[in-house]
């Protein structure tokens, strides 16, 4: 990726979703988060570029790494960082998202970065604040720095992402990560496979530009890179599966299946993992095939590259 | 009350298969004493004022066979006085009001109250509906007759769908027996849980629980099925895909049903929900272009033969919120006429097919005396400008609550006054 000119500003007033960004406004956050890197493995980490800024984590929703990563990137650039886990405050009270905003709004933050289990959350957000507002996972429908620090990981490895072939695998209805990654990817010039079984496709999926498998191993056949997704159980209403153990036999990524991709492929997932469902967890933790860890160091990067951007 | 006359108009009728330049004259009392072309300078006394309505078009006025009001138990979301002003903006002079209130109209006496509100604060006709069920909780049937009996003209769920097969094919045979009117929502209610949107690409898009056109398409096959031995009379009160269209299409020639369509579906399609537009958030969902033109030519092919405002009013706040949080409807009475005239002015449908759909067909449907302008019949009718242009805004509307599906829409057609036994009631 060739180095950007400084002088480029973000398209988008908020990082709402993948789909709103033009190929150039996601080259100038990963070109920015590749500075990042360095830093992060430095013995001083901080820097001050956003004092004087504070940042709010508003989080409707439980979350370990997501909101850990943005907290410690808004504190290594020097904001002053406030995280609120509204799962079980305001929300019981009856108070609505709007008035939420409202009340953080009048306290004149800088950027909020928001989780909510409501697809279109974030959207909402946006038109009644002031600031800029960042998506950290809204529903079933984006999760923009989850994919830009995917797309970092693979160009960290692979060094490109034009022409590779990946599957992203598992839960693809209820996932707001293989969205954003589908747009992202796409958009990069990948060529995407989905693979999941017919209860967890979603309608039309053809029609984000995929290729989608109802078959695993045809759905892996020569990939670059397979991404895993969580099962995610606690979205289920009804019954999608018969079982957590056929899900395994079937979907579950093994070494069995992963002959199907390259034999240099490497495997990712966002974590958290269900170990011994959606993946074998020996494959997890083989650090030839796995970059599972890295992505999580990158997307510290990658969220304070969004953070000093749309702060601006 | 002083003798009206009314000349030059366009008069459109389709009840009387009339459709030509014309006077109306209505008596003292209030009904219609003549009507056509025959009504003109001529036989008018010379000492009578008339009102010139050159350019303009008299219809009968408007029977809307699907609106809710807030009447008892939501009055701040409507109440039939507020309705009533809606409605008469939109040249609708009289509704059907589903039972989903609280408490919900389901017993003899609520419906005693429901008569008296009506009549003391509507100006309006208001014909009310009773749930089919107890409670509206889809598992025993209301007294259909001694209902029927206090006045209330059909019986349907509202917004809800008898699940039950059994429970359906039971009250097809006592609606049977005792002549009632059956209005359905069709939608199998598992098959759509949770459901927001049209279940596509727009769906997948936004990250909504999509709600499958095979759920609208299961209940209206399971009902005709049943139709073929019990043949009560009923109506599918709204169709919103072309799959529906076709098995209507299918059926029409061996069982007796008639069919409504709101007019949200017939203007507009998935696409318009945009950004998470809780305002278009509408059940049945909005559904693809191919599927909003399937029902125009529905309503072209008679196999639709009403068209509804579906008016749902919610306050603001209950639109607010995240799409899935956020209730569900629209209000649409006063711009019903309008809406439908675009569909006029983009020659989708013809002028006559539309007024039918929004007079005597419903009226017919509902076996009540309305939507005409038949001799000696009460005088309610609206005079209208169709090629008025003029763009809807939250603000200007009457309804108590603003939920618009189509704020911003520039239109064409407006309803200049509209009369109910003869009296102006609304005037522009």
């Amino acid at each position: 990726m060739a180095k950007q000119n400084k002088a480029i500003k973000i398209s988008k007033k908020h990082l709402l979703g993948i789909q709103d960004l033009s190929i150039s406004d996601v080259n100038h956050i990963l070109s920015e988060a590749k500075q990042f890197i360095a830093l992060n493995k430095s013995k001083n980490k901080k820097i001050d570029i956003l004092r004087g800024k504070t940042q709010i984590n508003l989080f409707f929703e439980p979350s370990t790494r997501t909101q850990s990563s943005f907290e410690l990137a808004g504190k290594r650039l020097g904001a002053d960082v406030m995280s609120m886990n509204l799962s079980n405050s305001a929300i019981k009270k009856g108070e609505t998202l709007i008035d939420t905003a409202m009340t953080l709004n009048a306290m004149h933050p800088d950027i909020i970065v928001v989780r909510h289990q409501d697809s279109g959350a974030s959207n909402l957000l946006s038109q009644k604040v002031n600031c800029a507002v960042l998506n950290a996972g809204d529903g079933r429908r984006e999760h923009p720095t989850q994919a830009l620090l995917d797309a970092l990981t693979i160009i960290d490895r692979k060094q490109k992402i034009q022409g590779l072939k990946i599957a992203i695998c598992g839960d693809i209805v209820h996932s707001r990560v293989a969205r954003s990654n589908i747009y992202l990817l796409n958009m990069l010039g990948a060529e995407v496979n989905i693979v999941a079984p017919s209860n967890l496709m979603p309608k039309d999926s053809q029609k984000l530009g995929v290729n989608s498998f109802s078959d695993m191993k045809k759905g892996l056949k020569d990939c670059d890179i397979v991404m895993m997704l969580r099962l995610q159980n606690e979205r289920m209403t009804s019954s999608f599966l018969s079982s957590n153990r056929e899900y395994y036999e079937y979907y579950g990524l093994t070494p069995d299946k992963l002959k199907y991709a390259k034999d240099d492929a490497l495997i990712m997932h966002p974590g958290p993992m269900n170990r011994g469902i959606e993946i074998d967890t020996k494959l997890a933790d083989d650090i030839n095939k796995s970059v599972i860890k890295e992505q999580v160091e990158l997307g510290v990067a990658v969220r304070m590259a969004c953070l000093k951007i749309f702060c601006e | 009350m002083r003798k009206k006359y009314f000349l030059n108009a366009n008069i459109i009728d389709p009840h009387n298969s009339i459709e030509e330049t014309g006077g109306l004259i209505i008596n003292e009392v209030g009904k219609i004493e003549a009507v056509g072309k025959k009504v003109n300078n001529n036989n008018i006394p010379s000492r009578e004022k008339y009102i010139d309505l050159k350019g303009k078009c008299i219809i009968p006025g408007l029977v809307d066979m699907r609106v809710f009001v807030g009447e008892p138990g939501f009055e701040y979301k409507e109440n039939f006085r507020t309705l009533s002003e809606a409605a008469l903006s939109g040249g609708v002079t009289s509704v059907v009001t589903m039972p989903n209130t609280n408490p919900i109209i389901d017993n003899v006496s609520i419906v005693d109250f429901l008569k008296r509100r009506g009549r003391d604060k509507a100006k309006i006709n208001i014909f009310p509906t009773a749930s089919l069920t107890k409670n509206l909780e889809g598992t025993n049937m209301t007294e259909f007759g001694l209902l029927q009996a206090k006045g209330i003209v059909g019986f349907t769920d509202g917004y809800k769908t008898i699940q039950n097969t059994r429970l359906m094919s039971r009250i097809m045979r006592s609606a049977y027996d005792l002549n009632c009117l059956v209005m359905q929502h069709v939608e199998d209610e598992e098959l759509s849980k949770d459901g927001m949107v049209n279940d596509g690409i727009i769906s997948t898009k936004l990250g909504l629980q999509g709600i499958s056109e095979l759920a609208e398409k299961i209940i209206i096959e399971r009902d005709l099925t049943l139709l073929e031995d019990f043949n009560c009379r009923y109506h599918i009160s709204q169709v919103s895909s072309e799959k529906s269209i076709d098995v209507i299409k299918q059926r029409k020639d061996s069982v007796n049903f008639t069919c409504g369509v709101s007019i949200n579906n017939l203007s507009l399609n998935e696409n318009d929900i945009g950004d998470f537009r809780t305002f278009l958030k509408l059940s049945p969902p909005l559904r693809t272009e191919e599927d909003r033109q399937s029902l125009i030519k529905g309503v072209n092919n008679d196999l639709i033969d009403v068209i509804v405002s579906d008016h749902k009013p919610e306050d603001e706040e209950q639109k607010r919120l995240t799409f899935a949080q956020a209730s569900t409807g629209a209000s649409g009475v006063e711009t019903l006429l309008p809406l439908a005239l675009e569909l006029y002015h983009n020659e989708s449908i013809k002028l006559n097919k539309i007024i039918k759909a929004l007079t005597c067909n419903p009226a017919k449907i509902l076996k009540i005396d309305k939507g005409n302008l038949s001799i000696g019949n009460d005088a309610d009718f609206c005079i209208v400008d169709v090629n008025k242009p003029w763009i809807v805004k939250k603000e200007n509307l009457v309804s108590k609550s603003k939920n618009t599906s189509i704020e911003g829409r520039k239109l064409q057609g407006k309803v200049l006054n509209t009369y109910v036994n003869g009296e102006e009631l609304y005037k522009m």
